[in-house]
């Protein structure tokens, strides 16, 4: 081949990848961008965190469970958020929050476990896969050396979209890691079996990790002072905890591409009323202290904060003042650059008894746009097919 | 050293009437971890000369259906809760203290009949089905209701899974925790319809969403009596119309759902399968335990099963292929250094933070297992609380190994499974316990 045809193949190869997005193009190249995802496991219930408070089918559906329209958030002549939600109010009114309703997917599958998976590993319905998403995405694109793990997990004991290959680190404390980790042993060898495998595998990634996980920033160190990374708002719970971790992480400058936070507790089958309003406020002053703190770092520009679970729940409530397992979903993204406002469809209630919400939004959408518009990265060998991204990002 | 430990575990492959020989003290380290907690020397060389089948039936032979030690003594007074009752917040927040206190001790006292009991194996098998039949004390709100469904688990650990089937669909914990308290005719609540089949007998995949209606509503009608805890059932509340499970049609209550839920060749595959990845392996084998679901099917009777799943060729080969959980770790290690305990609630809140909170799993799945055991977070306190029984105490009475252990059992550091070594045993005592304990091993049985 002449070295000038050679060019232009590659010229012409380079311009291909860039064409299906031009976002590929604004986006910027590895992982400067860091992802939060927020798990509300049990399956939070939509249909009283985004509410259609004017419409007659939401009373008829929920005779005991509908917040009562003076209580709710208004956001427009139609919907408005559960009261306990208002600390993203401002959030909203600065134009940062997007609220995607009816996320869901094909075929839905109505068990905790497998529809988790689905969700995690990013498969169809019908479909096993053993590896998160987030850990093919980064199976292709590796982070680099840079990076003190792929992924932080709190709140939660279990890696989720990060399974199956990633390095992840599950964490409670940064301090109390740093300490600890001297007890992972340098280089063991190979495993004898895959249980052995596991473990030092694991011992690896806590002494990658713990190389930076804290350890104090020059600023911090300048200070004295590991322990107070500058000014961290104060949220309430296991989740304000986790973002008060994970807060601290950042500040002590370690790189990660993602956290995974889990808000447990959603699976209101029974007395439904007093648990989700204080989740949902736990939620919300979590959510808001995470945009202080980040904003105080400077940043929550570079941030975007996702929620999902395995499923919303059915609209019409049980005879327990709960609700059973559903289907789609309202979902919230949230950060710096995010383009405010609602998106996907409202639930259709007309017509429905006892029966389920179809959804309008895959949620592997919601997946592709992190992939393509947030870290300018092909999306569709990591999600098995093409799924448009939604504009949820300002250019 | 490495090629030396390998060539023993070839050793161990090698006797041809392989059922004839003795399992060795590897085979009853193997038998004694897997069936029970840990073992201390003496108990694995009084195992060890027997033959496979003789070695397993022993340990088979001694189940129990009570525990050996005296429970709490609330465990046997009416119920703490009247559950209509007006309370004050003070009066509220004095009950929650109690029952935090009460699980506490509850959670201390199983985890010394582990320990201590003459026959593990029940224990082991209780914990199995604690895991299975999942109720948390979270949610029930009751450590005597609690405790009611232990000792359930317990009579029929190694019993009858139909039987236990049953009993468990009236066991007030349960009732509770799936909410089918309250569920009512017209209304009926699907949790525990939806997990009875999910998780409790056919698996996912095995039933429809329809299924799931159909039966919940056979389900309702049930509340508990406000003073005794009983069940009490409530005909103008249940659902008696004709509902359709699993193609058989009729006016089923829950008795009769869970008898056409044992009738499928499902449940017996899927309860076989769990029971392979618990004693077994982490590596399904699908022809193995469908062939030995299908004797299972048959009556139910879950000891032979497990006599069988004990006895299969891939059970001996198996050393060192699980993750142990944190009771099998810490339990474990009490046990097989014959460790005084200075206090089991201590040992309780350690097995909370490792990821096994007793009387408390963090959903009705159960305690995921296996390679999920080990994390960043888990295996860092993992380590940690096995460096502390090396460590020299103070004047405070705690959990430590006695320094002069390893000079008394110089042939310990043959203990880790059948892997290969981190690095050569260092000479002083007190070091190389350190280091068998923190050899990646450890974790592993």
């Amino acid at each position: 081949m002449q070295r000038r045809q050679f060019l232009a193949t590659l010229g012409a190869g380079l311009l291909t990848v860039q064409l299906p997005g031009l976002a590929y193009a604004i986006a910027p190249t590895g992982y400067q961008r860091l992802l939060v995802l927020v798990e509300l496991k049990g399956g939070n219930d939509g249909l009283n965190t985004v509410i259609p408070y004017t419409s007659a089918d939401y009373t008829r559906l929920r005779p005991t469970l509908a917040i009562a329209r003076e209580q709710v958030l208004q956001l427009d002549e139609q919907r408005g958020l559960h009261p306990a939600l208002a600390p993203l109010l401002p959030l909203w009114q600065g134009g940062q929050l997007a609220i995607v309703q009816g996320v869901g997917y094909p075929e839905p599958n109505l068990s905790h476990f497998r529809s988790i998976d689905i969700w995690d590993t990013a498969s169809h319905s019908t479909q096993t896969l053993s590896s998160g998403w987030l850990t093919r995405l980064l199976q292709q694109y590796p982070a680099g050396d840079a990076f003190a793990s792929d992924g932080l997990i709190l709140g939660s004991q279990t890696l989720g979209p990060l399974a199956g290959g990633a390095r992840a680190v599950v964490l409670r404390n940064a301090a109390d890691f740093a300490r600890q980790a001297r007890l992972a042993q340098a280089g063991a060898g190979q495993g004898g079996s895959s249980a052995l495998a596991h473990v030092l595998k694991v011992e690896a990634d806590i002494r990658r990790a713990a190389s930076d996980i804290g350890k104090m920033s020059p600023a911090q160190q300048a200070m004295g002072n590991a322990q107070d990374p500058g000014r961290i708002p104060d949220a309430p719970g296991n989740f304000g905890r986790a973002v008060r971790t994970l807060l601290e992480t950042l500040a002590g400058g370690s790189q990660i591409v993602v956290a995974r936070l889990t808000l447990t507790g959603f699976d209101t089958h029974a007395g439904q009323t007093g648990t989700q309003q204080r989740l949902l406020g736990e939620l919300a002053e979590g959510l808001a202290a995470l945009q202080a703190g980040l904003a105080a770092q400077g940043r929550w520009d570079d941030t975007l904060v996702m929620s999902y679970a395995e499923f919303g729940r059915r609209p019409k409530e049980n005879g327990n003042q709960g609700t059973d397992h559903g289907t789609a979903n309202s979902h919230f993204v949230l950060g710096g650059r995010v383009a405010g406002g609602f998106y996907g469809q409202a639930p259709q209630l007309a017509g429905i008894s006892d029966g389920n919400l179809s959804y309008a939004v895959d949620f592997r959408q919601l997946y592709a746009t992190v992939c393509e518009r947030w870290w300018g990265k092909p999306s569709a060998a990591v999600l098995g097919g093409r799924f448009s991204p939604l504009p949820l990002l300002r250019a | 050293m490495l090629p030396l430990r390998k060539l023993a575990t070839l050793l161990w492959l090698l006797p041809l009437p392989v059922l004839a020989a003795p399992i060795g003290e590897a085979g009853a380290r193997l038998l004694l971890g897997r069936t029970g907690f840990g073992a201390p020397p003496a108990q694995v060389a009084a195992l060890a000369p027997l033959e496979r089948e003789a070695a397993v039936d022993r340990i088979l032979a001694g189940s129990r259906t009570q525990p050996a030690s005296a429970p709490p003594p609330w465990t046997a007074e009416p119920l703490l809760h009247p559950p209509r009752k007006q309370l004050s917040e003070e009066e509220k927040k004095a009950l929650r203290d109690t029952e935090t206190r009460r699980g506490l001790a509850l959670r201390g006292w199983w985890l010394q009949e582990m320990a201590t009991t003459p026959s593990p194996v029940t224990e082991k098998f209780t914990l199995f089905w604690h895991g299975h039949f999942v109720s948390g004390q979270s949610k029930v709100k009751s450590a005597q209701l609690m405790y009611r469904q232990n000792a359930l688990l317990r009579r029929e650990a190694l019993g009858n899974f139909a039987t236990l089937l049953h009993d468990i669909a009236r066991d007030p914990a349960m009732l509770r925790y799936l909410d089918t308290v309250g569920s009512h005719k017209g209304e009926a609540n699907e949790n525990f319809a939806r997990e009875v089949m999910e998780l409790f007998t056919l698996g996912e995949g095995h039933y429809s969403e329809q299924d799931i209606r159909e039966a919940a509503r056979a389900f309702t009608g049930w509340q508990l009596h406000p003073d005794s805890g009983e069940p009490v059932f409530r005909p103008r509340r249940y659902d008696d119309g004709t509902k359709t499970v699993l193609g058989r049609s009729g006016k089923l209550d829950g008795d009769a759902v869970l008898d056409t839920l044992l009738a499928q060749p499902a449940t017996a595959r899927f309860i076989t399968r769990k029971l392979w990845l618990y004693l077994v392996s982490p590596t399904p084998d699908e022809a193995t335990t469908n062939r030995l679901a299908a004797d299972f099917a048959r009556d139910y009777q879950i000891k032979p099963l497990v006599r069988a799943l004990l006895l299969t060729p891939a059970f001996w080969h198996s050393s060192g292929q699980q993750v142990k959980s944190p009771v099998e770790l810490t339990v474990g290690t009490v046990v097989t250094f014959g460790m005084a305990i200075p206090d089991w609630q201590a040992l309780a809140v350690q097995n909370r933070r490792l990821g096994q909170d007793l009387f408390d799993p963090p959903n009705v799945r159960g305690w995921p297992g296996g390679d999920a055991w080990v994390n960043s977070d888990s295996l860092l306190l993992r380590k940690q609380f096995l460096d502390s029984l090396t460590r020299p105490g103070g004047n405070k009475p705690r959990l430590q190994i006695a320094p002069d252990w390893l000079q008394q059992h110089p042939t310990a550091a043959s203990w880790l499974p059948a892997l290969p070594a981190a690095n050569p045993a260092p000479a002083a005592p007190q070091q190389a316990l350190r280091q068998l304990l923190q050899d990646p091993a450890w974790q592993l049985q």
